[in-house]
């Protein structure tokens, strides 16, 4: 069973969907203690860092201890986000810290915009869209997606790229669009909207957690 | 690089897809389901089911074909038409909407966008513009195109971006169901006055008409509805020739 941490932060209808989509058994656990039954946990999330507030001491130190435990982790978007020690957006507020760094806001101004011919410089923040991916190396939550794969982002913030990065992804700047370091994984686009290679990706994650 | 995206756009009535032009005289264009199942195939980005209905009854049913779509395509789906208040908002997102369309809610009541925005995040507050050229202006026009609201499209944009909205859905009434092409002019001035994704809407006709949009007007996304619902065009064919043109998209 996948426990899937419900913390108010956008909806975890999607996710559940597409969980259920690839056959997995998924549970929202009402309270902390509950986590020690996950085969894997998943934090989903969208919006703001400050909405991770909601996620106490009880609710770290249980995610902790299962992954300590080594059972797999997987943030999605802010969730992946809450995985460094802390984020520009709400500063002062910690994340969980099982990665290093400190996340920061996408870089405006500082890209090109090809769609535009009027020689004006422009990238949009949010970064909203299709994107793609390009791998840095191999790990196993993206066994089986190919380079250059595209993957939906909604995001104004972005992890640091440091060497728990697995694929990075352009707009404006480049940044860590997947890091994983053991059998703790971030992705900061959304799998359970990027249609096929999203949903392989979840299934593999599936797969760990076993 | 990011992809221009390609929205396709579901105009539901009693649980089919209609179609109308310059915002009338609507036609059935079959069942929303299955047409999402054939646009997801043949590849598109993203899916808009726009209620055109008003009454509760129909109200129930949209929700259970939200429900139909979300269960099997795992794509962004925004849901539009008669989203009021809060819980007009919760029962779609409940429903399996990423993110909901707002139009003449959000100029009676711009706070809502915040409100909406601070429940669910900015990503999923989408706000609808219906514009028609007027006096050299962009006229902005409330409840389908009926009402004019007094606004300009630029400036109701900038102060949508700054109520919360996370995009911005622009519309040309002169151009809806013509198939004459998108509004450039139109777009390329909003898109530039805001920092939030602009997706065009209202005239697709051809290829050229979205390359166009993408270029000289500046969209970051393009809708169209009957130009795919007629299968005149593929989703697939559409963004080939958007690839040979240099506009980066999702193969």
């Amino acid at each position: 069973m996948i426990a899937l941490i419900d913390y108010r932060a956008g909806n975890l209808t999607s996710v559940k969907k597409a969980l259920a989509a690839i056959g997995a058994e998924v549970f929202v656990p009402e309270r902390p203690s509950e986590v020690a039954q996950a085969a894997g946990v998943i934090v989903p999330g969208v919006g703001h860092f400050g909405a991770t507030r909601a996620l106490d001491r009880e609710w770290v130190d249980a995610i902790l201890e299962r992954v300590g435990q080594l059972r797999p982790l997987l943030g999605i978007c802010l969730g992946m986000q809450w995985l460094f020690e802390s984020s520009d957006e709400a500063p002062g507020l910690p994340g969980l810290g099982l990665l290093s760094g400190t996340c920061i806001r996408l870089g405006s101004g500082r890209g090109s915009d090809t769609g535009s011919d009027t020689g004006q410089v422009l990238t949009k923040i949010p970064h909203v869209g299709w994107n793609d991916l390009h791998f840095l190396r191999e790990a196993s939550i993206t066994a089986g997606v190919p380079d250059g794969a595209q993957v939906y982002f909604t995001h104004s913030y972005v992890a640091p790229l440091t060497a728990d990065a697995v694929a990075t992804t352009d707009h404006g700047e480049t940044f860590a669009a997947i890091v994983e370091r053991a059998h703790v994984a971030g992705v900061q686009f959304h799998p359970e909207k990027s249609g096929d290679v999203g949903l392989r990706i979840l299934r593999n994650f599936v797969e760990l957690a076993g | 690089m990011l992809a221009k995206r390609i929205i396709a756009c579901l105009d539901v009535r009693d649980g089919q897809v209609v179609k109308g032009v310059n915002f009338e005289g609507l036609r059935s264009a079959g069942d929303p389901a299955a047409l999402a199942r054939r646009y997801n195939a043949e590849g598109i980005d993203e899916l808009v089911i726009l209620d055109v209905t008003a009454t509760l009854e129909a109200r129930r049913a949209l929700a259970g074909t939200i429900r139909a779509v979300a269960r099997e395509l795992f794509i962004p789906l925004a849901v539009g038409g008669g989203i009021r208040a809060e819980a007009d908002a919760a029962a779609a997102v409940d429903a399996g909407a990423d993110k909901v369309s707002l139009n003449t809610a959000a100029l009676a009541d711009p706070t809502l966008i915040t409100r909406l925005a601070r429940q669910y995040g900015s990503q999923a507050v989408v706000v609808a513009i219906d514009a028609k050229r007027k006096d050299g202006r962009f006229a902005v026009y409330a409840r389908s195109g009926q009402a004019e609201a007094d606004r300009d499209a630029v400036e109701w944009a900038r102060e949508a971006e700054a109520h919360g909205a996370g995009e911005i859905l622009l519309t040309s009434i002169d151009r809806d169901g013509t198939k004459a092409g998108f509004d450039c002019v139109m777009t390329a001035a909003v898109s530039a006055a805001v920092s939030i994704p602009v997706i065009a809407s209202g005239g697709a006709g051809g290829l050229d008409h979205f390359a166009d949009v993408f270029t000289r007007g500046r969209a970051d996304a393009a809708l169209a509805a009957s130009i795919f619902h007629d299968a005149e065009t593929s989703v697939r064919a559409l963004k080939h020739h958007l690839q040979q043109r240099g506009i980066p998209v999702r193969l």
